[in-house]
């Protein structure tokens, strides 16, 4: 099924929750309201000709003004793509779990909610994964920038003041 | 007279003009030293070896460098090390029982030594009941083990302790029960006797005595006593990649030499056993290999269980709990039961 | 809805209310020696039956992302080295595709062999500790030293090709770093026949051992769909029976010119999707990757391998997710450019944090050892797992 087809079905169903779909770029993606993302999910992977059963990437980014997640969608049964994309505001980064249907997403999720700071709503274990649970701030986010003292260790290296090489 | 105390005085005749007290003090210390030397020694290059034989097993050389030829001082190296190494005992551990538990393993390993047989004259003990004697001392071992385990105040070392004991006592009774269908037809259990009644060539050895009954016995005992010195692919109570290091994690030092030295000396025990009650003991298989002396046949002849030990060891994954007490449970204690009622029919008829 | 959504954990543990006594709890790792690195479980057990397994990560932690983010696209190159530090090949190749795909750039044939050939060496070098861990893990140590004699080979094989043995560096955007020095090739077609029969020695000290067998038999079954729904991928997915190989179904480089098969798990000693149908296709693997290297090899051009473009390349603005086939299974890099000189994002999706996370759901009810077997069955990297 083609990108087209897989967008359609999305209107068809839920007509009010698509803000964007792009087919010119070299993976075409469809952007979609948080408010009924959960929804959207399940009407993919259960639906017949879609069975969209393997979530293969869940990443976070940050775009400047939004934060948003990125969803690469699989199909073993029909072994088609889609990347599904939802953005938030910083101040309110709240986006519907998808822990519920793609198992994976699990600990995809806490990974993006420890680096990014998006919060996952009913998220079973909404938690850090890699970095420590006392850690302050989100790291990727691009305006992050590093403490130079972690319970008492100094970790910021004097050549490195959060700047990038390109800066210097 | 005791064989021990003949063979001493044979040995040095000025001996018997001494009291009778002191020359059997000189004796029984004499002994014990020669004991302890022999399982010194013996752990020495029998690690030695065992880093030989494993390492040529898997396509490498062992140690090569320590000492000259073919690394023989490695072993020597590494107790220096042990000894001067520094003895940590966790801050939260049971001092006394810590402290105590590699004594008990090791001092029963040494006492199983009292009783074996090396010649028709030398037997530090020749006891009417010397295999009774020889299951129950080892199987003392396990209290140390347990105390190990558990004054080390680390989870894992418990359940090390815990696989340990379930073990140990589990495999005593297919262990004893193979032994007993021996000494059901030899008719003794004094070591000595039991050599003694294998008298003749390789034929009259217990282990084809009763062609199969008692071979089939003579696996049973060698797999027990596999589970009972904790070696692969009985090694659970260790089982490295598992527990660590099983009821030893904590044990550093000198403290976790004796526990080392312990289980090669059980090795040689239960080989030596073995060798006894099945091989023959001290007797050459032959009549024309007379000429060699009775000692060199019995440490030759538990080397060669040794050896079989560690080349199990190098070659066989490691058993699961359950289906370590299955194999107890439901195949060697009822074979080594029907072994001893075929026996005791044969004998009858 | 017509499909169930898959609980936490698929199994329910199988002790009765009258037997169960107090918990303990307990920590496995980060060090302990068959948690093939820095992975820590917090284990619930029931004497030596587990009631629940949480894998706890971040301990090898090392903001590959946010490093990705600050350095040009070339210097990105070493970094994936460290992901999976077993198979680094595998992970520049991932890389360097997924940019020259945004760049919409050729390689030349050469090249393109090249990378083949050194992706599977790779995959065999790393099926070969998995398996030889997996030995160990299971109290057999003597496959541990065998297996280690031969990666060695193919580690001698890399040095000669790029000069190190462990982190390569070796395939660049438009190529590869180096050409393969005059013998190189011969000396791998040497490599594979002296491979083949050593194959057999393995299946006969460790895969086809009694004990072996009851040990990994039957043990943390992974059925299909629980394993598609956690995303586990590469030889674990294909263990619990799915027939799916990147190389094959959705293919790179030049992947789809070559004629191999892709094996699965059949449930030959148990239950399909057992811990030893996971091993199993490990081995059957290696096998594959040799007959790959040998057509590769067979039809090796001349000409030069090396790269064609600038080390300070720009990437188009826009974004791919690109996945390849690693020897543990399905890696992608999601790449974002904003036409800099700098990646803006990367992200990488690593198959070993998937298959791990498959763990909490087949851990409750086995023994301990059985969770050693089970995780070393998963073959994790915790580089890997943790960037």
């Amino acid at each position: 099924m083609t990108a087209q087809e897989i967008h359609n079905k999305i209107q068809e169903k839920f007509p009010d929750t698509i803000i964007e779909f792009n087919d010119s770029v070299l993976q075409p993606f469809i952007k979609l309201t948080a408010n009924q993302f959960n929804e959207v999910c399940q009407f993919l992977r259960d639906t017949d000709g879609l069975d969209f059963d393997a979530l293969m990437n869940l990443s976070g980014v940050d775009y400047g003004e939004e934060l948003g997640t990125v969803y690469h969608l699989y199909s073993m049964q029909h072994r088609h793509k889609i990347v599904l994309k939802v953005n938030v505001t910083r101040e309110n980064a709240e986006i519907p779990t998808v822990a519920d249907l793609w198992r994976t997403a699990d600990w995809h999720e806490r990974e993006v909610f420890d680096l990014y700071g998006i919060n996952f709503t009913n998220h079973p274990d909404m938690r850090r994964i890699l970095l420590p649970d006392d850690w302050e701030g989100y790291p990727l986010r691009k305006d992050y920038v590093q403490p130079e003292v972690y319970n008492g260790i100094t970790i910021a290296h004097p050549d490195m003041k959060g700047d990038s090489d390109e800066e210097k | 007279m005791e064989p021990l105390v003949q063979f001493f005085f044979n040995l040095l005749p000025f001996l018997s003009d001494w009291p009778e007290w002191l020359a059997l003090t000189v004796i029984g210390v004499a002994a014990a030293i020669m004991m302890f030397g022999f399982i010194a020694i013996f752990a020495l290059i029998a690690i030695w070896l065992e880093r030989k034989i494993s390492g040529h097993m898997q396509d490498r050389l062992g140690p090569m460098e320590v000492g000259g030829w073919h690394g023989w001082a490695q072993t020597i190296a590494d107790t220096v090390k042990l000894l001067v190494k520094e003895d940590i005992i966790p801050e939260k551990a049971d001092r006394p029982l810590f402290k105590l538990a590699p004594m008990i393993v090791f001092t029963a390993a040494l006492s199983g030594f009292a009783v074996l047989p090396w010649s028709s004259e030398f037997i530090p003990a020749d006891l009417d009941v010397g295999l009774l004697y020889i299951l129950s001392i080892s199987s003392f071992a396990v209290i140390g083990i347990l105390m190990g385990g558990w004054s080390s105040n680390n989870k894992w070392s418990l359940y090390g302790a815990m696989r340990g004991v379930s073990q140990v006592v589990s495999y005593e009774i297919p262990a004893a029960l193979a032994l007993l269908a021996v000494i059901m037809s030899a008719g003794t259990m004094s070591m000595r006797g039991l050599v003694m009644a294998q008298s003749g060539n390789i034929l009259d050895w217990n282990v084809f005595n009763f062609f199969p009954l008692t071979t089939i016995a003579f696996f049973i005992y060698f797999i027990a006593s596999l589970a009972e010195v904790n070696r692969t692919p009985f090694d659970l109570p260790e089982g490295e990649s598992e527990l660590v290091g099983g009821f030893h994690t904590e044990y550093s030092a000198m403290r976790f030499a004796f526990f080392f030295l312990g289980e090669y000396a059980n090795m040689f025990v239960v080989s030596a056993i073995a060798a006894t009650v099945f091989l023959g003991g001290w007797l050459p298989p032959f009549e024309a290999l007379g000429f060699i002396p009775g000692p060199l046949w019995f440490v030759g002849k538990a080397l060669l269980l040794v050896f079989v030990q560690m080349w199990l060891r190098w070659t066989l994954p490691r058993l699961r709990v359950d289906q370590l007490m299955y194999t107890c449970w439901k195949v060697l204690t009822p074979f080594s039961m029907a072994i001893i009622l075929l026996i005791g029919l044969w004998k009858v008829l | 809805m017509k499909k169930s959504n898959i609980p936490e954990s698929q199994f329910e543990l199988q002790v009765p209310d009258s037997l169960k006594t107090e918990e303990m709890t307990l920590s496995m790792g980060p060090q302990h020696p068959s948690t093939h690195g820095v992975l820590q479980v917090i284990l619930k057990t029931d004497g030596e039956i587990i009631t629940s397994a949480k894998p706890q990560i971040g301990y090898l932690h090392r903001c590959f992302e946010k490093h990705a983010e600050n350095i040009t696209w070339h210097q990105v190159i070493p970094f994936t080295d460290r992901l999976d530090y077993i198979a680094s090949m595998n992970n520049n190749l991932g890389y360097v595709i997924g940019l020259e795909r945004m760049m919409n750039l050729e390689v030349n044939e050469r090249a393109e062999h090249l990378r083949v050939v050194v992706s599977e060496l790779n995959r065999i070098a790393s099926h070969l500790i998995a398996l030889g861990t997996y030995g160990l893990d299971i109290g057999a140590y003597t496959p541990f030293l065998y297996v280690f004699r031969d990666r060695e080979k193919i580690l001698d094989l890399f040095e000669e090709i790029c000069g190190a043995r462990l982190l390569y560096n070796y395939i660049w955007v438009g190529g590869v770093a180096y050409d393969a020095p005059d013998g190189w090739r011969e000396k791998v077609l040497e490599f594979c026949d002296y491979f083949d029969p050593k194959v057999k020695e393995y299946n006969d000290i460790l895969t086809f051992n009694k004990i072996f067998i009851e040990r990994t038999a039957n043990v943390g079954v992974i059925p299909a769909e629980v394993g598609i729904n956690y995303g586990v991928s590469g030889p674990s997915l294909r263990g619990s029976g799915v027939d799916f190989d990147l190389r094959r179904d959705d293919p790179y480089s030049i992947y789809d010119r070559f004629d191999f098969n892709v094996i699965t798990g059949k449930g030959e000693m148990g239950t399909v999707g057992d811990t030893w149908d996971r091993y199993w296709v490990r081995v059957a693997e290696m096998v594959e990757s040799v007959k790959i290297i040998r057509q590769a090899l067979e039809n090796l051009p001349e000409g030069d391998a090396k790269e064609t473009v600038p080390r300070n390349i720009k990437v188009p603005a826009g974004e791919y997710y690109m996945r390849t086939e690693t020897p543990r299974g399905e890696l992608g890099f999601y790449i974002i450019s904003d036409g800099s000189k700098m990646p803006n994002r990367v992200k990488v999706r690593s198959p070993a944090f998937c298959n791990l996370s498959v763990l909490p759901a087949v851990a409750p009810g086995v023994m301990i050892a059985d969770l050693v077997a089970i995780i070393g069955s998963l073959d994790i990297v915790l580089g890997e797992v943790d960037r």
